[in-house]
């Protein structure tokens, strides 16, 4: 998994180089800033080229306010702001210059990722009333519905604007990173293994993914081979992470239907799921596993895992043909918050979002890690872009999933479990797994003192978020929970 | 419609009969909170307070090589246990840490004989409380665990506990998250806006004591100097039966089961 070099551009030949990326079909998946010293910052671009299993690199020195990419790949749009907010660093003409993870009454001037900013040092927030878009044009009908941050139900603090004219939505606008942790920064100076409880606390429901991500990409700074037997329980563990998280979806998908049975069902399912967890792992979350160069103890599925998810398929695929076969359900889903096409390439949409809109798009399979690459992952793709479509890509992906455990569970032989992990100071890595919601990332800078310098984070739902209100935009209120549930969102990850 | 009746009742009774009778708790196989053997430790060893990445067991300098243990700030992460070459920091299976006194969740050695912390819990709560949750920046993993409650294996509202969208209509709040800067304001506002009396419980090590990631630019402490705390639970993330065992402790259906961070029978 070793990157080949990365590319060095100038401030002034960046819109040049996006655009010449797009030309021949690639696609940015991130951006962010790093100090290699304590007075040079540094931007770096991640992406994708056509059928090539390496992600290219740029590097680039700003020299003062940076060309806005956002104009050309809309979805660079959030990392530039996160990097203004954090970094300090400005961009110019971009097109929405406003506060993102930082809000606004956090005092301007202490960038809380610059290397002179103290660890232990509290943001200073003078409470300030947000910007709010200014919609009088639209007339005196227009109603605001601000929800959140407190929400009803248990979910995760989130606010939401509506702008509404009695049914109909005209502009929805979410506010998140109330739940802004600053995961990013609590990595600076830790040893590599240190990382790893950190990373599986980024997202509690995609631990193993981050777990893998974030070891994987420390993994290729220190060029090292995880052990056969290691490589496939992680995507058995990665495979069960899935299953648990996508039969929740379904019971959430169908509270927001009233389908109360289905509702039942699937949550039902979900805590069967997060039971063989347990029984596998000792964790319902399956940490405390995965760790730099293999796994921390061995597992033991041999003899009771297959059965036990053979009789939670067979259940499974009798509530899939339920769902399928209830008009009522099936009426609230299809042609709602419809994802098109070039919106979910344009905004970066990723994991079951992307692929029900048609983007055949599989890190398991595009990019493969762990032992997904002799596995061969089915990776299932819809066009219509609908709640429906998304709801029948991730029913795809609990088939798939199975079978991938099975398969990985047959090919499992004895053997060692953890190699030796040596970090050669200044090395650098970029690891990514396909979480339950999409592509994660983690790149990892270490400094000279062969402690981590810099670990960046880009989450599947830091992504999807982006996406999400291109869906609601001219809906109803009415379709908006059923739609939100249909992406199956966290904000935690995105927040970080 | 009617296949999903027929679904439903041929699944029949879904439900544990735990923690209301004897039965499968749903709890196999989970590994909770380390067990410490302090008669089992080496001279002067100190690995597991080296593995520790939350400051949980730490070793005093000056003392007498004996360990602080605080389960307040244990997020189960194993590591200890890993690191201990005698068995004296061991894992186990135990998760039932609701405690009414954050001393309690710190290592005493005569914790047998301490009393029992004062339950600040209520009387008269009887088969209605209301439970409204607030989401101060976790890391999703409590809120997963919260959702399983309802879930029909665990059905919390047989043990009449519901969970309201008003905290004007609840009785408890319970808190997730170490407090971000952000949710600060809302946290607040929340607990302002329920009714007298009103009681807090802290749900995983985050919301006890900021957890892993405590402090930094963006958190706080968890609940420490936010709110008076009625219930501490800590756990990264405490299973659903410790969550349903802390909510019976604070109805005073269930005793308080740690004493001295020692789990009694």
């Amino acid at each position: 998994m070793s990157a080949p070099q990365p590319l060095s551009l100038r401030p002034a030949d960046l819109k040049g180089a996006a655009g010449d990326l797009l030309k021949v079909g690639g696609r940015m998946q991130m951006s962010y800033a790093w100090y290699p010293e304590p007075n040079r910052l540094e931007l770096r671009y991640v992406a994708s080229l056509p059928h090539q299993a390496a992600f290219a690199q740029w590097r680039c020195e700003p020299d003062g306010p940076v060309p806005s990419l956002a104009g050309i790949c809309p979805l660079l749009s959030w990392y530039e702001r996160e990097i203004t907010d954090l970094f300090g660093i400005s961009f110019s003409d971009h097109p929405q210059p406003h506060r993102l993870v930082l809000h606004e009454g956090v005092a301007a001037g202490h960038p809380p990722l610059d290397p002179g900013y103290p660890a232990e040092r509290p943001l200073v927030v003078e409470r300030k009333r947000q910007q709010i878009p200014d919609l009088a044009g639209a007339g005196a009908d227009v109603q605001l519905l601000p929800f959140g941050p407190v929400r009803a139900d248990v979910l995760e603090s989130g606010e939401f604007l509506f702008f509404y004219v009695g049914e109909s939505i005209l502009h929805f606008q979410p506010r998140l990173f109330f739940k802004h942790r600053g995961m990013e920064k609590r990595f600076e100076g830790l040893e590599a293994d240190q990382g790893v409880v950190l990373a599986e606390r980024v997202s509690g429901i995609g631990s193993v993914a981050h777990a893998l991500a974030y070891c994987q990409a420390v993994e290729a700074a220190a060029g090292c081979e995880v052990p056969a037997r290691a490589r496939l329980l992680r995507v058995v563990l990665a495979e069960m992470e899935r299953l648990y998280n996508h039969l929740h979806y379904f019971g959430h998908l169908c509270h927001t239907t009233t389908l109360k049975v289905g509702e039942a069902e699937g949550k039902l399912l979900e805590e069967r799921a997060k039971q063989l967890n347990a029984r596998l792992a000792g964790s319902r979350l399956l940490r405390s596993l995965v760790t730099i160069g293999g796994l921390r103890r061995d597992l033991d599925p041999q003899g009771w895992l297959a059965g036990e998810l053979q009789a939670l398929h067979g259940k499974f695929s009798a509530y899939a043909r339920h769902m399928e076969s209830t008009d009522s359900h099936l009426d609230r889903l299809i042609t709602t918050g419809r994802l098109d096409h070039r919106v979910a390439l344009d905004q970066g949409a990723t994991g079951p979002i992307e692929r029900a809109s048609g983007i055949d798009r599989d890190l398991r399979r595009d990019h493969p890690y762990a032992a997904y690459g002799e596995l061969s992952p089915d990776i299932a793709v819809r066009s219509e872009g609908d709640a429906h479509a998304r709801a029948r890509a991730r029913m795809a992906e609990v088939d798939a999933g199975i079978a991938l455990i099975e398969r990985a569970l047959g090919r499992l032989a004895g053997g060692p479990l953890r190699a030796d992990c040596k970090i050669r100071p200044g090395a650098e890595g970029l690891g990514w797994s396909e979480s339950p919601r999409g592509t994660l990332f983690y790149a990892v800078h270490f400094g000279r003192d062969g402690k981590l310098k810099r670990v960046k984070i880009k989450s599947p739902s830091f992504s999807n978020w982006r996406v999400f209100p291109f869906t609601v935009h001219d809906t109803n209120m009415m379709d908006y929970a059923i739609n939100e549930a249909s992406f199956g969102l966290t904000i935690a990850g995105c927040d970080r | 419609m009617p296949q999903w009746t027929l679904l439903g009742l041929l699944q029949g009774k879904q439900t544990a009969p735990w923690p209301l009778a004897e039965g499968d708790d749903g709890q196999a196989g989970f590994i909770g909170m380390p067990r410490y053997h302090p008669e089992l430790c080496g001279d002067d060893c100190k690995g597991c307070a080296d593995a520790c990445p939350t400051h949980a067991i730490t070793m005093p300098a000056n003392g007498d090589g004996r360990l602080d243990i605080d389960y307040g700030r244990c997020i189960v992460c194993q590591l200890c246990t890993e690191a201990c070459p005698t068995g004296a920091v061991a894992a186990s299976g135990d998760w039932a840490f609701g405690v009414t006194g954050r001393d309690d969740l710190v290592w005493r050695d005569d914790a047998a004989a301490a009393p029992a912390s004062d339950v600040a819990a209520p009387a008269g709560f009887r088969r209605s409380l209301h439970v409204r949750h607030v989401d101060a920046g976790s890391c999703n993993g409590c809120e997963s665990e919260l959702q399983a409650l309802n879930n029909a294996f665990y059905n919390l509202h047989r043990l009449g506990v519901f969970f309201t969208a008003s905290p004007r209509a609840a009785d408890l709040l319970l808190v997730t998250g170490p407090v971000t800067h952000a949710m600060l304001e809302p946290l607040r506002a929340t607990y302002e806006a329920m009714a007298e009396p009103r009681w807090v419980m802290a749900i995983g090590t985050c919301a006890v004591s900021g957890g892993i990631v405590e402090g930094g630019y963006a958190c706080g402490h968890g609940l420490e100097g936010v709110l008076t705390v009625d219930v501490y639970l800590p756990g990264c993330p405490p299973n659903p039966a410790a969550i349903i065992e802390a909510l019976l402790m604070f109805l005073k259906r269930s005793p308080q089961r740690v004493r001295g961070s020692r789990l009694g029978e």
